[in-house]
């Protein structure tokens, strides 16, 4: 084996394996998630967000435009503040817009899904949704659904 | 009673001794790697050696193991009416776990065997003592390319095990078993995360080729420079190669997943 095949086995093996790790990042895996271009910044507040992460999507008429940058709890309030991170490209979304926690299918990840209102002022960096509507727990609504089963029961 | 004391006791004093010339053989070659890129010619002659030619055994594998993988999940997820999940519980256990692993553990017997076994070699046939004679380093020249090669070989052979495997599974979930083709590729975009998964499975692969490769170059080191000797290093490096990697991939899973 002369040195010079060796070296084009050896470069071919590592342009393959890089390949691969592109493969992977790009094909495989959430890379282009990742790649948002500019956004700004909203915020929202919820009584309860369980079952939202950090990265789950925000939609519009169910198209992604941004996604959650950050949740913290807010010790005065005590209610979660939920940072959203929305494209640069939507920037027209009217003042009244509300956020809704929904789950994609009966079990799936949660997603935060904006409504548009019907301002002629748009949501500006830094600006808060005030009409918010909670995550559906189904604990919850289980709970609710035995108490008033009972209820009319007993009636 | 005393008998098997003395006899625990020096299996015990044996095994530390090992642990620390092979932590010494470690730390003599540390400084051997940066020079070495001044001599890359060395490294990819050896990257030849446990990268290419262990190509085959990868990529035959890794199809096969992503066959597997897409039938099984196919048979356990349809029984829920989930079966366009199959990319996610694929491409999620090859990248995470069996990547690295199965990668790992082909390696050791493909190329840290052949490692121990080309060392060991050149001991008995003082080889290395010649080229001491010669002021030649054998550390620097002999093992610090080989420990170099493992180290970057083996990321790189995990990734293709990985992306041939998915490759493997679309073929028998997408091509034989009818699962959607938008729904594999786009479930698994949407569950596999590139720093959680990927980066972690790849940071596991280099993990394991250093360990590998370590274990595989000090044996051939510390081999009985005899043919029984050279033998018995091979098999140990095999062995404890395996231990090694399954070992800290639970450490390492520990690590990553576990918190």
């Amino acid at each position: 084996m002369t040195s010079r095949t060796t070296e084009i086995w050896v470069g071919l093996f590592v342009a393959a394996g890089l390949a691969a790790l592109f493969m992977l990042a790009m094909k495989v895996s959430n890379l282009n998630t990742y790649q948002t271009g500019p956004t700004y910044e909203v915020t929202a507040r919820f009584e309860d967000v369980s079952g939202l992460k950090e990265r789950s999507p925000v939609t519009m008429a169910g198209v992604r435009i941004g996604r959650v940058k950050r949740i913290e709890f807010d010790d005065q309030a005590l209610q979660a503040v939920v940072t959203l991170a929305i494209d640069k490209r939507h920037n027209r979304l009217p003042r009244d817009t509300s956020a809704s926690i929904y789950t994609a299918g009966l079990l799936g990840e949660k997603y935060v899904a904006l409504e548009a209102g019907g301002e002629e002022e748009s949501l500006k960096n830094g600006d808060e949704i005030r009409l918010t509507q909670d995550s559906m727990v189904l604990e919850k609504l289980i709970a609710k659904f035995i108490a008033k089963f009972l209820q009319d029961k007993t009636q | 009673m005393v008998a098997a004391l003395r006899y625990l006791g020096r299996v015990g004093l044996g095994f530390f001794q090992r642990l620390g010339r092979a932590n010494l053989l470690l730390l003599a070659i540390l400084p051997g790697l940066p020079p070495l890129f001044l001599r890359f010619s060395l490294v990819v002659r050896q990257l030849y050696s446990v990268g290419v030619l262990s190509l085959l055994i990868i990529l035959v594998s890794g199809v096969f193991v992503g066959m597997v993988l897409g039938l099984q999940g196919y048979n356990t997820l349809v029984d829920f009416g989930a079966e366009e999940s199959l990319g996610v519980v694929v491409a999620l256990s090859l990248v995470r776990e069996l990547g690295p692993v199965v990668t790992a553990l082909l390696f050791a017997g493909r190329a840290g065997s052949a490692l121990t076994a080309e060392i060991g070699l050149m001991k008995a046939t003082e080889q290395l003592s010649a080229m001491e004679m010669m002021a030649v380093d054998p550390i620097r020249r002999v093992l610090a390319p080989r420990f170099m090669a493992g180290f970057l070989a083996m990321p790189l052979l995990a990734a293709i095990f990985s992306t041939v495997g998915v490759m493997g599974g679309w073929f028998v979930g997408v091509g034989l078993l009818g699962v959607d083709d938008g729904s594999y590729w786009s479930q698994m975009q949407a569950k596999v995360d590139l720093y959680d998964d990927v980066w972690n499975g790849v940071i596991k692969s280099i993990m394991f080729g250093a360990v590998v490769t370590w274990i595989a170059i000090f044996e051939g080191y510390d081999a009985v420079p005899t043919s029984e000797g050279v033998s018995r290093a091979t098999t140990r490096t095999v062995v404890h190669s395996a231990l090694a990697v399954l070992g800290l991939d639970f450490v390492l899973t520990a690590l990553m997943f576990g918190g």
